[in-house]
């Protein structure tokens, strides 16, 4: 049963203007506090009473936490920039399609003007879609407290459903996308097009020369209980040569590697299924440019 | 805790809880009874506002968040000097609404579809309206009004 929808509980509200007080007010709070950044998570989640905050911290008015910016060792994606801003930037559309593909399909305009990446991956639900297209482009990302920061791949990142390894004091700042020569693409299974929670997502990314794949990377979301690599199809498909009935039989790697369950939206054996059709069709995309990017 | 933004055009400075959505305040405080408060989740479109000319839900919005410099539009800013927009008079036009509880929504995402894309495709329409709901159905004439909406203020440019 859905939890029913109340008016927000009583808190406080802080709106500190640099992140060094916003890491020292979460210090301050110790577990107490809750992050507000595009809100369209927590701020349902409050009202359902499925999150609690006797504070809310509001990382809005930090000056110069969000934006995309080229550096020599990679895109880096600040904190609080929000889903459309990401979607339409020319360097990701250029550098990461498949994460521009996969915005395009997450959630409505209206929340994708408000939510953040970042708050998209601190929330970790299984079906997170920026996570397969970040997880394929070997994203890291910065996490800070108030006494210093530690760099963490994303594939270390998630713990399960709701949980990551970022402590109760700490703030990820920054998602690192590094510039790998190679292409990427996102597809989405879900009851409509966008605007739906996905029941499979597939990104794969592939750097293909002389005909076979130097080097090739799928990743999963909605299958298991955090978005996975496809290790087992990664290794199948490495240097072998790209041609459909490779990548087919590679696919087929990934029903021994997914877990997922029975749900209101599929059943676990369809996700199985679901999980190699998408897997070879991401693939088939990544190799030959197909035209239907972003869902299936 | 005091809360300054604009409004329609007007400055506002009025208190607010912390724990007050912005679509309470519009409501409950200013009697901007156009932004209605239907599902109070996210999910259903019909406490869209304008905030610097971008669509986003009131309800996911705290109240205490607005600060000056950031400029909110509702429905009720859209007539100017008793005459209404053209998105107003396109959706009376071609019968945008039915029992009108979505259509505040429905007109302001048409306001930054067009701001932004002045003649759009209706697959593009499609996609600006992904996350709004008219549970009467009458989506072919909402399609319709934004179609004429455009019509109307190309002619007019």
């Amino acid at each position: 049963m859905e939890a029913e929808v109340r008016p927000l509980p009583k808190m406080d509200y802080v709106a500190p203007s640099s992140l060094k007080e916003a890491l020292n007010l979460l210090k301050k709070y110790k577990g107490k506090a809750r992050l507000l950044a595009g809100g369209t998570d927590l701020i349902p989640k409050m009202k359902k009473r499925m999150a609690m905050a006797e504070v809310v911290i509001d990382l809005n008015r930090i000056s110069g936490f969000s934006g995309i910016k080229l550096r020599k060792d990679g895109l880096h994606i600040g904190g609080l920039t929000r889903l459309a801003e990401i979607m339409q930037s020319p360097l990701i559309k250029e550098k990461a399609p498949a994460l521009a593909q996969a915005i395009s399909v997450m959630a409505s305009p209206p929340i994708r003007n408000r939510a953040t990446m970042v708050g998209n991956l601190c929330t970790a639900s299984p079906a997170a879609d920026t996570a397969p297209p970040l997880l394929v482009l070997n994203a890291s990302v910065k996490i800070q407290n108030a006494q210093g920061e530690r760099m963490v791949p994303l594939s270390g990142f998630f713990r399960g459903p709701e949980e990551t390894v970022r402590k109760p004091d700490e703030i990820l700042t920054e998602v690192i996308l590094p510039l790998e020569e190679g292409k990427s693409a996102f597809l989405k299974l879900g009851r409509r097009k966008a605007f739906t929670l996905s029941v499979v997502s597939a990104a794969a990314f592939a750097r293909i020369r002389g005909g076979k794949f130097e080097e090739v990377r799928v990743a999963l979301g909605a299958v298991a209980p955090t978005p996975i690599r496809g290790r087992k199809v990664e290794e199948t498909l490495r240097g072998s040569e790209v041609n459909e009935q490779n990548i087919a039989q590679a696919a087929e790697c990934i029903k021994e590697e997914v877990k997922p369950i029975t749900d209101v939206r599929a059943s676990e054996e369809y996700r199985r299924e679901m999980s190699c059709v998408l897997t070879r069709r991401v693939l088939e995309q990544v190799c030959w440019r197909g035209k239907n990017a972003g869902t299936i | 805790m005091q809360v300054r933004f604009k409004l329609n055009g007007r400055a506002i400075a009025e208190e607010a809880e912390p724990n007050e959505t912005l679509l309470d305040f519009l409501r409950e405080r200013l009697n901007l009874t156009s932004v209605k408060k239907g599902c109070d989740e996210g999910d259903c479109g019909a406490c869209t506002i304008l905030l610097n000319g971008k669509p986003v839900r009131s309800c996911l919005l705290l109240a205490v968040q607005m600060r000056e410099g950031n400029e909110v539009t509702t429905v009720e800013g859209l007539a100017k000097r008793g005459e209404l927009s053209e998105i107003q008079e396109a959706f009376l036009e071609k019968y945008g609404f039915q029992c009108g509880f979505c259509t505040p929504g429905m007109i302001l995402m048409t306001k930054a579809l067009l701001d932004e894309n002045p003649r759009p495709t209706v697959a593009e329409i499609k996609d600006q309206f992904e996350g709004n709901l008219c549970r009467c159905t009458g989506y072919a004439q909402i399609i319709d009004s934004v179609l004429r909406a455009a019509e109307l203020r190309a002619s007019r440019q």
